[in-house]
């Protein structure tokens, strides 16, 4: 697999960035040489072998349905550039 | 039964197919301690997790995995021992996380089946492919403001169940019925609270039409539907606007709709293919969930009555129709409504259509009028049961036992307060009916003459007057038979 300048362009309006075009340039050269590194992984047969999700053997751990009461708006909004009435105000998301 | 839509050149097919998004009763989030309840202030059950804060880990609430295998056990699905976390990427104000945390290709639950029952007597097998756990998602408010939209996150993390169909529902009649399917086995085993209206329980619906027997059509996926109704106005309109585009020989773009439900018509979303590319992978803050077998089994054995397994002991104990006891089981609410009332008497269990009609006409009307709940019914299990008792004794008549029933919602009385009160007792005396009768023929000598001349039709003319002057409280078989008999030896 090979980076180029439409999947840059791609990744970086999936990730709401912007790159002017020395960043692209820049951003495909290590991208690729990263898949270029990974690519030796391809070396090793991993046929009949399930992916790993984890590398860890330890058991997800779970908690009881407790709920806490306590009011969380104020410190919630804290950091929220604008707010109204308990709510985030942000730029109007059209539908 | 046909299910097809005329077309102007041949006939069409649709192939519908649900994805049902349940909210798991819960006291707290999936992934945090927030509080799930619905309509408290805005942000004020957000969590450091939920606000998806630098360096918060989530950690899985219990009580929503077991209502997950709980509710896979009622679609009559395979619990899987391995499930894996995957995060969905997306952009949205309300998805403080960048990312939904969903199940993917390693799901909870795997292939299952409800059935749904016809008015006909038959039934179908709706396949399910799989649920599995996911987060909810943040509410926004666009129409507040003119260059805002508002954001409440207190919805942001609940826990959901998203339960996918196969494409096997072929008019929007069974979609319907399909979803009230699930609705009931939610809700009976109360894993959901089943509240539409509040979002508790919405639907995506994938839609496509085809030539019966082809190939499938491409889909339209119709997004967020949160009413049995605008689920069938929604299938209604978007196949007829495939069938007008391919018969006018355009071809389908597969799309995510909207559905306006002041309009009735869906339009198509934004239509960005990258909005499609989600880039899901294994979530790194969550390990895999394992369940044993054991904990499956006993989750198993805590599952009170399915309405399938009620519905058969109701059919076999009390011999009722497949339809009457699949409309008795479909809520929690009136199969226990009906218990209590044809336990209440052991000579109801006699009677049991005479039970169930009772309630799901006679109740459920005067419920309807009065828009009021079964479990808030002013006529309690007994008193109905009572009422019922007075009819199959021939102690009052069907006909006044509807008015008794009406006084007995409004006031509260008892069906024997109100029958001894107003002395309803049916009139069974023969002489006493005979009385009545004689009256009538000797005031209508010309109706008389005219039924003998062969008008049978004005047989009824005579049952009325009877009835009037008996205060509708004659036995009708016994005025029937003797009316009859007189009149006959007119002749």
């Amino acid at each position: 697999m090979k980076i180029d300048k439409n999947t840059i362009n791609k990744i970086a309006r999936l990730s709401r960035i912007k790159l002017d075009d020395k960043e692209s340039e820049d951003y495909i050269k290590d991208l690729n040489s990263i898949l270029d590194w990974v690519e030796q992984l391809n070396e090793v047969n991993t046929e009949n072998v399930e992916p790993l999700s984890n590398i860890s053997s330890s058991i997800l751990p779970k908690r009881e349905d407790l709920s806490n009461d306590s009011n969380s708006s104020e410190e919630i909004l804290e950091n929220a550039p604008d707010k109204l009435e308990g709510f985030f105000a942000v730029p109007k998301v059209v539908e | 039964m046909n299910n097809l839509i005329k077309g102007e050149k041949h006939d069409w097919e649709m192939v519908i197919g649900l994805e049902i998004h349940a909210q798991v009763k819960s006291n707290s989030k999936l992934f945090s301690s927030s509080s799930t309840k619905f309509g408290s202030l805005p942000n004020s059950q957000v969590s450091l997790v939920d606000a998806a804060m630098p360096g918060m880990l989530p950690v899985i609430n219990k009580y929503c995995v077991e209502q997950a295998v709980k509710t896979g056990v009622g679609l009559n699905a395979k619990i899987n021992n391995y499930s894996v976390f995957d995060r969905k990427n997306y952009f949205y104000a309300d998805l403080p996380q960048g990312y939904q945390i969903s199940q993917y290709k390693y799901p909870i639950v795997g292939e299952g089946k409800v059935t749904i029952d016809f008015k006909d007597g038959t039934s179908k097998d709706i396949r399910i492919v799989r649920l599995h756990l996911e987060q909810d998602a943040g509410k926004s408010l666009h129409d507040q403001n003119p260059s805002k939209t508002y954001v409440d996150l207190n919805r942001s993390g609940v826990a959901l169940m998203e339960i996918v169909s196969e494409p096997d529902i072929r008019t929007p009649d069974e979609a319907g019925m399909y979803i009230s399917k699930i609705r009931s086995i939610l809700m009976y085993l109360d894993t959901c609270d089943g509240n539409m209206q509040e979002g508790s329980l919405r639907a995506d619906v994938n839609i496509s039409v085809r030539k019966p027997g082809d190939e499938y059509g491409t889909r339209c996926e119709i997004k967020n539907l949160n009413s049995i109704k605008f689920i069938k106005q929604a299938i209604n309109y978007e196949a007829k606007r495939q069938i007008e585009i391919l018969e006018s020989g355009g071809s389908i773009e597969q799309n995510t709709m909207l559905f306006n439900t002041s309009t009735g018509k869906t339009r198509p979303m934004r239509n960005k293919e990258e909005a499609h590319d989600y880039r899901y992978f294994p979530d790194p803050d969550l390990l895999p969930l394992e369940i044993s077998k054991e904990e499956i089994g006993k989750i198993k054995s805590s599952i009170p009555g399915l309405p399938d397994e009620l519905k058969n002991k109701f059919i076999e104990t009390y011999k009722l129709s497949n339809y009457d006891a699949s409309v008795l089981t479909a809520e929690k609410q009136t199969s226990d409504y009906f218990n209590e009332t044809i336990n209440s008497d052991s000579e109801l269990k006699n009677h049991a259509k005479i039970v169930v009609n009772w309630i799901t006409s006679e109740l459920f009307s005067l419920l309807n009028k009065n828009n009021q709940d079964l479990n808030k019914s002013p006529v309690s299990p007994e008193n109905l049961g009572q009422l019922i008792k007075l009819i199959s004794t021939n102690e009052i008549s069907g006909k006044i036992a509807k008015d008794v029933l009406e006084d007995m919602f409004s006031s509260g009385k008892t069906a024997r307060q109100i029958v001894d009160e107003k002395g309803l007792q049916q009139v069974t005396d023969q002489g006493e009916i005979a009385k009545v009768i004689d009256e009538v023929i000797a005031e209508n000598p010309k109706m008389v003459e005219q039924y003998l001349a062969g008008k049978d039709k004005l047989l009824g003319f005579f049952v009325g007057q009877a009835m009037k002057l008996t205060k509708g409280k004659a036995n009708p078989k016994m005025l029937n038979d003797i009316l009859k008999q007189k009149l006959n030896k007119k002749n």
